[in-house]
């Protein structure tokens, strides 16, 4: 027979955590959905009671993501301009109850190829953190996601915030979500972007993302490269954009979209996410 | 432990409770099982439609997500408690004024999400209604009434008025309105009894397999909660149902192998938990997989398998027409073309649900559906009784638009609460319905038209091959009316058309909204464009040349001796196509990326049964106690029957709507009003409604001895006739207590085609054109509908406010079926991987109605459920094509399609 708890304290859940094999739920909204029709009782760890892993705060160096802050969370915090990316993707996760109730850690846990929040975190060049009885690490987001459903959690390790660094506070962001209708939509292709500018209004730092078109989102490394250095216009991005800057992309041909039809699609909205920063 | 409750203190709709709840049930599990509040609706359990949205300390969740455990400490509101001293809320209100409630399954979470809306903003934005409703998925109504109504919320409800003798014509709130706003309706899956067995088909996961069932001994033992497993040797009478007498194919339980993946094998019947403990794969089944035959190729391969011993070719069935030796290619101006279309779900809100009790030797079934009539009789053959052995009530139905016209639940259930002499309760998951239950049919096109020099149209040739799947269902009569529509609405001197239906192992096609004419319309208009850029004429002017009219003969060689009202359509149309042909090209002007495009459909849909009888009857009574009570059976699945039979009742009386009571669709207290299909229910009970009601009226005025237009006035128990006052209690009562009763039937005048297709098919015939204007992104390949406006003859609106509601949520259809909707088997059997419109992809609809009328129908009235959808995707592809240049021959034309077509384009120009 299947175990619930839902401790209050962070502690009493890393302890449950290191005893025995919890399904961690947040939101729950990924869960339920997965128990449609069948009978697969889990023993279940709820964090939703945990207060100190609500809330969205910052110190000097970083902005911090609890675990059960949730999308609607995100919308209505007062946040710099570098997660209006992320607030793009957050107003745009399936419809009003889903945000209410999704959590944007969840959201990473749940490793899903089209998920939401990946694109614009890794633009934000975010860090997770993992806390068990034995200690915490933190871990880039790159490295934490790991394939399809797949991540670094380690067993005992509960993921108790996102950290974001205020460095890239001053940066402009963007996020577009290509889907095949408005509202509770699964991403055929996103894009999401991040960059900041020197006093002279050429690209100090550009972190571009394409979420759904391989197993794991992807930084751009390649374009990034390419556009350091040039002055931020509409018309020259636009011209350096090319299809080899996707190469490393291993879109999936299904019900959503052919694979070639997505790689056209990313560089299309690349171009106009660049031209969306511009602006 | 997660079976083991916990305490819990919470605000359940305006009371505080305190109960031991399972903590990981989730919320609307608990909110239905624990607390009665049946408003819940269990859409998908997956997040994916949102009718289970509740109110959580003020925010919308959908229940299904929420652990029970989250209501400890928190406040929790459902559609149930929104009312409050038995009054509604404004929002409830508004939704009931802007004619918002259509089936209702999705209404209790609409409303949850609204009242959010309405407390965070007095005045909300059409963009801030969007957003609060986004998450909430409806089938019926094309979304428009109800963000109107949300906007309206604010305002306070304005008095209803029931106008006496002029009923029809009025925009009167639906009869069923109140019950299915303020939660207490019953569907399907709300009224099981708590003693009630569960009942669990076990399906096959493969498309085509020999079965054989092994020893169920060591299952039993091991589940000692399992009471019963049925298979189909438990069947006392026929062990196969179908539509059409003889062609019975589908079985209850497989017989000796499945012919498409979801076949039922047998059916655990047990206690709920103890049933959910039972994993398919302990089920003692071996199948010895086939090769399956997936798609209309496979199937028609000289040397396929063939699918049905008694079926060569796996052909189910063909039908032709013949009209006139003339041939496209010896006209003036000739176009031609090919289309496939997909399978289509159905996608009604309320997945299938039911229970059954033996009461007896009679069998009482409570379930959702379109046709109790045909369940009755269905299922006393299936258990060997006299039909009047079998008694269906039929719930509130949450939407059906054709897939609740078979057998889902029923004969399952019929057999397990017969044998067991328990309630036994069967509700279907929505994997599970969108698996099993039927779908519109796949359908690949080949057609030619000609017309002369001066753009008449001479000769229309068709072939069109629709994949009926496993089994037959109503694949005969989206064969028999294909042929009739196929060459459009539109007066043709010569004709062949060829229809067939081909089975395969893919899933049952049977009826959706408009019998395979939505398929065959994309070919039809499409070629209307061609053919009229040839000519050099107008899209518009094109098809006003030549639109059937009356005095016309049609392809069957039936005369319309009135009420085709097509071309007044075109007219109503014809300023707002010039302006936004205008607009498209000043917007277009310099080729920016986001084109905009603007296109036609136009439609004919015969109402009815095609060149079959399908009678109505209707009784009207009045009781001694000066009560008038309409026996209603025409079964209403949203679009309104219960509502509009009132209103013609009133009128055909004489007097109010409100002095109307209504006994709805019952097997034992209603007489047959047919199937809730076909677009027949207005005006073919409509019109037995109005006989009822006029032959109740002459008994009044003969017993009064009173003119024929006398005034009626009921008033607490007296009857006032003119002047004179009859006394009711000396008339002598029948067993009902009814001293006088009024009978209605009326069967539309139609006769069986013949070998050539020709004969009068259908009693009447409903005309539309509806406009498009869509905005493409050329580089992404993905459409935005912008606006339709809808002109449609519908002989006479009973209630305006409801016919266009079918308008809407037709257009709503036909828009997914254009743009979005591709059910794959075995990939999409939800509602995030199947996708249906949201209220974020509907346009601004004008619908203009053109009352045209028909002689036989109720004061005119012909019906609307189906010609909404039938223009809508014809008239999208067309402004898309006006946009793009690009034709698309294949539906759902979807981002990825769209933009393969304009790369090709370029690439060829």
């Amino acid at each position: 027979m299947a175990s619930y708890l839902r401790p209050t304290e962070l502690s009493h859940a890393l302890s449950a955590l290191a005893d025995g094999n919890l399904t961690v739920i947040a939101g729950a909204t990924d869960y339920y959905p997965a128990q449609v029709g069948r009978h697969d009782p889990h023993d279940i760890l709820d964090i939703s009671a945990i207060e100190a892993l609500s809330k969205i705060t910052h110190d000097d160096d970083h902005w911090r993501i609890g675990a059960m802050a949730t999308w609607r969370d995100v919308i209505e915090a007062d946040l710099p301009a570098c997660f209006d990316g992320l607030k793009a993707a957050a107003v745009q996760v399936g419809g009003a109850q889903i945000q209410n109730t999704a959590t944007v850690a969840g959201n990473l846990c749940n490793a899903s190829p089209a998920a939401d929040a990946v694109p614009p975190l890794l633009s934000l060049d975010a860090r997770v953190v993992l806390e068990a009885k034995s200690g915490v690490r933190e871990r880039p987001l790159g490295e934490f996601i790991q394939g399809n459903r797949r991540t670094a959690l380690e067993t005992g390790q509960l993921l108790t915030a996102i950290k974001v660094p205020r460095a890239l506070e001053g940066g402009r962001s963007g996020f577009i979500k290509l889907g095949a209708r408005s509202y509770l939509v699964i991403s055929i292709v996103m894009v999401a972007g991040l960059v900041v500018l020197d006093e002279s209004g050429l690209v100090r730092q550009i972190n571009l993302s394409i979420g759904a078109c391989s197993e794991v989102a992807q930084r751009l490394p390649a374009l990034e490269a390419d556009l350091l250095g040039k002055p931020l216009d509409q018309q020259l991005s636009a011209g350096i954009v090319a299809p080899r800057h996707f190469a490393q992309l291993r879109p999936l041909d299904d019900h959503r979209g052919t694979a070639a039809y997505r790689l056209d699609a990313c560089e299309t909205l690349t171009k106009r996410l660049l031209a969306e920063l511009a602006a | 432990m997660s079976d083991d409750r916990v305490e819990m203190s919470f605000h359940l709709n305006g009371a505080r409770r305190e109960a031991r709840l399972r903590p990981m049930a989730r919320l609307s599990e608990t909110l239905r099982d624990e607390f009665g509040y049946t408003s819940v609706k269990v859409g998908c359990d997956a997040g994916d439609c949102g009718a289970c949205t509740v109110l959580l300390d003020g925010r919308q969740v959908c229940a299904c997500l929420v652990p029970t455990a989250r209501m400890d400490g928190a406040m929790v509101v459902s559609a149930d408690g929104l009312a409050a001293n038995g009054f509604l809320s404004r929002v409830q209100e508004a939704f009931l004024r802007h004619g918002a409630v259509q089936c209702g399954a999705c209404i209790p979470g609409m409303l949850s999400a609204a009242t959010e809306i309405a407390a965070a903003h007095a005045h909300p934005t059409r963009q801030q209604v969007r957003d609060g409703l986004g998450g909430v998925l409806c089938r019926c109504t094309g979304y428009q009434n109800i963000v109107d109504a949300v906007m309206d919320a604010g305002r306070d409800p304005d008095p209803w008025e029931t106008p006496i003798g002029g009923a029809v014509g009025a925009r009167l709130p639906r009869t069923d309105g109140v019950a299915k706003v303020d939660g207490s309706a019953i569907f399907g899956a709300d009224g099981i009894p708590g003693d009630a067995l569960w009942l669990r088909a076990v399906r096959s996961p493969h498309m085509a397999a020999k079965i054989s069932i092994g020893d169920l001994a060591p299952l039993h033992e091991r589940h000692p909660g399992l009471v019963k497993v049925l298979t189909a040797a438990d069947i006392p009478g026929n062990k196969c149902y179908g539509i059409y007498p003889d062609l019975k194919d589908q079985p209850v339980f497989a017989l000796d192998q499945v012919r498409f993946r979801g076949e039922a094998v047998l059916a655990l019947v047990g206690e709920r938990a103890a049933l959910d403990a039972i994993p398919d794969d302990e089920v003692p089944i071996t199948y010895a997989v086939l090769a399956p035959i997936v798609g209309l190729d496979a199937a028609l391969e000289t040397g396929a398998r063939q699918i049905h011993e008694d079926k060569p070719d796996n052909i189910l069935i063909a039908a032709a027409l013949r009209r006139g030796e003339g041939d496209p290619s010896n006209c003036a101006h000739a176009a031609s073309g090919d289309w496939r279309t997909s399978y289509v779900e159905h996608a009604y809100i309320e997945p299938e649900a039911g229970y059954a009790q033996r009461r007896g030797d009679r069998l009482e079934i409570h379930v959702t559906t379109q046709t109790p009539y045909m369940d009755r009789d269905e299922v006393a053959l299936i258990m060997d009784l006299a039909s009047e052995y079998v008694h269906i009530v039929p719930t509130v139905c949450g939407g059906g638009f054709g897939g609740k016209l078979d057998q889902s639940v029923q004969p399952m259930l019929a057999l397990a609460a017969w044998l067991l002499d328990r309630p036994v309760a069967c509700v279907f998951h929505r994997p599970e319905s969108m698996m099993v239950t039927t779908k519109r049919h796949p359908a690949r096109i080949s057609a030619r038209f000609g017309c002369d020099v001066d753009g008449r149209l001479c000769a229309a040739v068709m072939t069109a091959d629709f994949d009926t799947g496993a089994y037959a269902s109503w694949g005969p009569t989206v064969a028999g009316r294909v042929p009739v529509h196929g060459g459009g609405p539109y007066y043709w001197p010569n004709v062949a058309i060829d229809a067939r239906a081909i089975f395969s192992n893919g899933p049952s096609c049977g009826a959706f909204r408009g019998f395979g004419v939505p398929q065959v319309a994309l070919a039809h208009e499409a070629l209307m464009d061609d053919l009229a850029a040839r000519v050099g004429m107008d899209a518009l002017e094109f098809r006003h040349l030549n639109a059937l009219r009356a005095g016309n003969r049609t392809a069957t060689g039936q005369l319309l001796a009135a009420s085709a009202g097509l071309d007044q359509c075109l007219d109503a149309l014809r300023p707002h196509w010039q302006a936004a042909q205008n607009q498209v090209r000043r917007h277009n002007a310099g080729g920016p990326i986001r084109r905009l495009g603007v296109g036609l459909g136009c439609m004919w849909y015969g109402c009815g049964n095609t060149g079959l009888s399908n009678p109505s009857q209707i009784r009207v009574t009045l009781s001694a106690a000066g009560r008038v009570t309409l026996y209603n059976g025409a079964v209403d699945i949203g679009q309104g029957s219960y509502t509009i039979m009132r209103q013609i009742c009133a009128d055909a009386l004489g007097i109010g709507v409100d002095q109307i009571e209504q006994v709805t669709g019952d097997t034992d207290l209603t007489p047959d009003a047919g199937k809730t299909s076909a677009s027949r229910q207005t005006y073919v009970t409509g019109r037995a409604t109005e006989l009822a009601g006029l032959d109740l009226r002459r008994q009044i005025l003969r017993l009064a001895n009173a003119e024929e237009n006398a005034a009626i006035t009921l008033t607490a128990g007296t009857l006032v006739v003119g002047e004179t006052e009859v006394t009711l209690s000396r008339l002598e009562a029948d067993g009902n207590g009814a001293v006088l009763v009024g009978n209605g039937v009326f069967d539309p005048p139609a006769t069986a085609l013949d070998a050539n297709g020709q004969g009068e098919p259908y009693g009447t015939y409903a005309f539309a054109a509806q406009m498009a204007l869509v905005e493409v992104d050329m580089e992404l390949g993905t459409t935005k509908v912008i606006k339709i406006i809808a002109a449609h003859d519908v002989g006479k609106a009973i209630n305006p406010t409801l016919v266009e509601g079918q308008i809407h949520g037709g257009i709503a259809q036909g828009l997914g079926l254009a743009l979005m909707e591709e059910y794959l088997p075995g990939k999409t059997d939800n509602l995030h991987d199947y996708l249906i419109p949201t209220v974020g992809d509907m346009p601004e609809i004008e619908v203009i109605l053109v009352e045209d009328p028909d002689p036989n129908g109720p004061q005119g009235a012909k019906g609307v459920g189906e010609p909404g959808l039938v223009p809508t995707a014809p008239a999208i592809l067309a402004a898309i094509k006006s946009a793009t240049g690009v034709g698309m021959h294949r539906v759902p034309a979807t981002p990825d399609r769209l933009r393969a077509g304009i790369l090709a384009r370029e690439a060829a120009q």
